[in-house]
């Protein structure tokens, strides 16, 4: 079963569609990477999702059920743009937005001591949140947005702000939150983490969804059969199944990209290549996510 | 509701530990105790005595300068000149050149002084010597000043309201007093803590911390927390400074033995004493002494006469009915705007039905406390938490009052849904330039 269900969502302001007929659905207890370029309506459908706002038509189903008032307990949300009281103490800040979700004080409190002891913050329970760094507020704030155990986390591009050692141990955290149950809505426009982290993901842009799927799914799509072939030798193909695409040579080192033509396996463009010439590499060149992306928006553009 | 009340509880705590508060809270009181010691301490500390000398050329002051409470006359004698040289050489406040004049056109008296005089003084140098003048010219036309005395009349009008319950002694002084208090108890409240909302709105908006906070719970639920939580802090701050001003004046008075300040009551009813001067003659200052007493006894029946259950119970509604229908609109433009520069427009309209009942209930309200203006504005809501706190001593007819409660309770159900219709829009929109047509389409939006 899905965790969330969006069907065909519809949301626009005064002046703009933000959200056009949208449909997708959320695995259980995946990463799910909501990608799209800014502007593309991911916030407008995360503040639906979180029920700060409404749509205007269509429905989102949370666990199966049509998504009610009660079921915001059951999320947490750290939005792109991070705030906190500047004037209160961390400690009473997580407790204060763990008891809005629900939670008792004491249930809080404990929580709040294992979360502090995991991220080594322990000594700052007691600092107001304007004398932390901006980093340091964000670890806070991660941890209010998980504190509750929700089992849907939305994050709205998580690693803005941290240094790489700090985005990695959010990015183990994120793994762990997975590997507990979680499912995890991962929003962003950096298409680095996206790979490494999701396990699904949805292309929103211009408000209409692009495409969606598994990351695999995704990739195996948009495979072009192309090879890149590095070897020492001379390389001249002459076969019609092999279509050389690009082909550069350095002191003997040649570097090539061919595609396979006419139902060509790539067992058959490497026994033809050992006929001929030294091999050093064969990799096939799978398309990025950032390039599909890229891809994706481009064509959406133009059409 | 239980979310609410974690609202209220945050909002109230931060804001009562926060610095400002507490030094606020402290200081006020120490000011008010000032502001009713200081003058009655200055007044038991005697500047020291002035020291005026004099040269009377006309010789008709000369054994009426009689020394007096902190001014001591020295009589000189010579030219302007040789006195002045010797005046030079002390220490004395002044030295008073009094030319043989003529008493039916004294001109040319001059004071000469080494620093400026000071007003008091030259006042009271004018004061005698008038009434000494006034003397001598009593006696040139042969009428004796204890003659004059005996024609003088002494009268107080003693005012009686005739009502049902009976007669009462009626003192519009000391009811115009209440009613004002009152007033400007709930004018001052409704304005720093109406702005404590915009600026806790716009703080909240600014952090963005709202967009967590809401995810949490619904917008109006985080409004009406955070109306609910200040309005505590005001009442919080608002009784100890009632209870700190009584601790530190009793205080002050028991350790020095001083007397506070007249009351503004007392003042009022000293007014007329004061105002005869104080260079009067014994017989008429024990006049005024009486008058100032019966006066005294008057006001204290006038309080005693007051309906202060009443009053008090009318002025917790007021206090906070004003509070809640102003607070949600302060609310209100706090979510419309970013940064409080741009609060200026949406202000003026909130600001100026506060500052034209408060300017009325001075003039109009307070003369005729019973005529049409007074009616509407005290029924209006947005002028009758003020007006109607003006009107209640001098007694308002059941039905006005129960009206102008009800037309209240509604007036602030009405801009708290105003106001929240336009906060849940407001908060999440960021780095726009909001006017008043956009306001009112957020009115009716879905969100």
């Amino acid at each position: 079963m899905s965790i969330l269900k969006i069907d065909s969502v519809t949301k626009s302001y005064a002046n703009h569609t933000a959200l056009n007929n949208v449909s997708f659905e959320i695995p259980t207890g995946c990463i799910f990477g909501l990608l799209g370029p800014n502007g593309a309506g991911k916030t407008s459908l995360i503040r639906i999702i979180t029920q700060i706002t409404g749509a205007d038509s269509g429905a989102i189903y949370f666990k199966g059920e049509r998504l009610k008032p009660e079921h915001i307990r059951d999320m947490g949300y750290l939005p792109e743009e991070r705030g906190l009281y500047k004037k209160m103490r961390v400690g009473e800040q997580l407790l204060y937005l763990a008891q809005l979700k629900g939670l008792n004080k004491a249930e809080a409190t404990t929580r709040i001591k294992k979360w502090v002891d995991r991220f080594e913050i322990r000594d700052w329970l007691g600092k107001n949140i304007e004398d932390l760094s901006k980093g340091m507020q964000q670890k806070v704030q991660f941890i209010a947005s998980v504190l509750h155990e929700p089992s849907l986390i939305i994050l709205d591009e998580p690693f803005s702000g941290f240094d790489p050692i700090n985005a990695n141990l959010i990015k183990d955290e994120i793994l762990s939150l997975r590997d507990r149950g979680a499912s995890i809505i991962f929003s962003t426009h950096r298409m680095e983490s996206v790979e490494e982290l999701c396990d699904n993901i949805a292309l929103i842009n211009k408000s209409q969804k692009v495409l969606d799927g598994s990351v695999k799914e995704v990739r195996d799509t948009y495979r072009t059969d192309t090879f890149q072939v590095i070897g020492n030798g001379q390389l001249l193909i002459l076969s019609p199944d092999f279509q050389v695409l690009e082909q550069h040579e350095n002191h003997g080192v040649f570097r090539a990209n061919i595609k396979l033509l006419n139902g060509a396996k790539p067992n058959d463009l490497l026994r033809y290549l050992i006929e001929r010439v030294e091999l050093h590499s064969f990799i096939e060149l799978v398309p990025s996510i950032n390039d599909i992306f890229i891809r994706k928006v481009k064509e959406t553009h133009h059409a | 509701m239980h979310k609410i009340w974690l609202i209220v509880q945050r909002e109230y705590t931060t804001r009562v530990r926060k610095k400002s508060f507490i030094v606020m809270t402290l200081i006020t009181p120490l000011l008010f105790a000032a502001f009713m010691i200081v003058p009655a301490w200055l007044a038991t500390v005697s500047d020291g005595a002035e020291t005026v000398m004099v040269l009377d050329e006309s010789g008709l002051f000369a054994d009426k300068l009689q020394d007096r409470e902190n001014l001591k006359f020295v009589p000189l004698q010579g030219t302007l000149d040789q006195v002045k040289t010797v005046y030079k050489e002390t220490d004395n406040t002044a030295l008073l050149h009094i030319p043989d004049l003529d008493i039916s056109d004294p001109e040319g008296i001059t004071i000469y002084s080494k620093k400026n005089t000071s007003l008091q003084t030259q006042i009271r140098l004018e004061n005698i010597l008038e009434k000494e003048i006034e003397n001598q010219r009593l006696i040139a036309s042969g009428i004796e000043r204890a003659t004059l005395e005996k024609m003088k009349p002494d009268l107080n009008i003693a005012a009686v309201n005739l009502s049902a319950e009976g007669e009462k002694d009626n003192n519009a002084i000391v009811t115009s007093v209440a009613g004002i208090a009152g007033a400007v108890v709930i004018y001052f409240f409704i304005f720093l803590y109406g702005v404590q909302i915009m600026r806790g709105v716009i703080e909240e908006k600014t952090n963005r911390i709202v967009e967590v906070v809401i995810s949490s719970v619904k917008p109006f639920q985080l409004m009406m927390g955070k109306i609910v939580g200040i309005a505590a802090v005001g009442l919080t701050q608002f009784l100890l400074w009632v209870v700190l001003s009584f601790v530190v004046v009793t205080g002050v008075q028991a350790a020095f033995g001083i007397k506070p300040a007249p009351t503004p009551i007392e003042q009022l009813a000293a007014g007329r004493v004061a105002a005869t001067g104080e260079e009067e003659e014994q017989v008429e200052k024990q006049a005024a002494d009486s008058d100032a007493a019966r006066m005294m006894s008057d006001a204290m029946n006038a309080v005693a006469n007051l309906n202060i259950p009443l009053i008090l119970g009318c002025f917790l509604f007021y206090f906070l009915g004003g509070y809640l229908l102003y607070g949600s609109l302060f609310g209100a433009i706090g979510a419309a705007v970013d940064n409080e520069t741009d609060t200026q427009q949406f202000m003026f309209p909130i600001t100026i039905p506060l500052v034209i009942s408060f300017i009325m209930s001075y003039t109009i309200i307070l003369k005729n406390p019973d005529g049409p203006v007074a009616f509407w504005m005290s029924v209006i809501p947005f002028t009758s938490p003020i007006v109607m706190m003006v009107r209640v001593p001098f007694g308002v007819p059941a039905w006005e009052l129960l009206l102008s409660m009800a037309l209240l309770i509604a007036g602030f159900v009405f801009t708290t849904w105003l106001a929240g219709r336009i906060y849940r829009v407001g908060i999440l929109m960021y780095g726009k330039k909001v006017n008043y047509k956009e306001l009112s389409k957020w009115l009716f939006y879905r969100v």
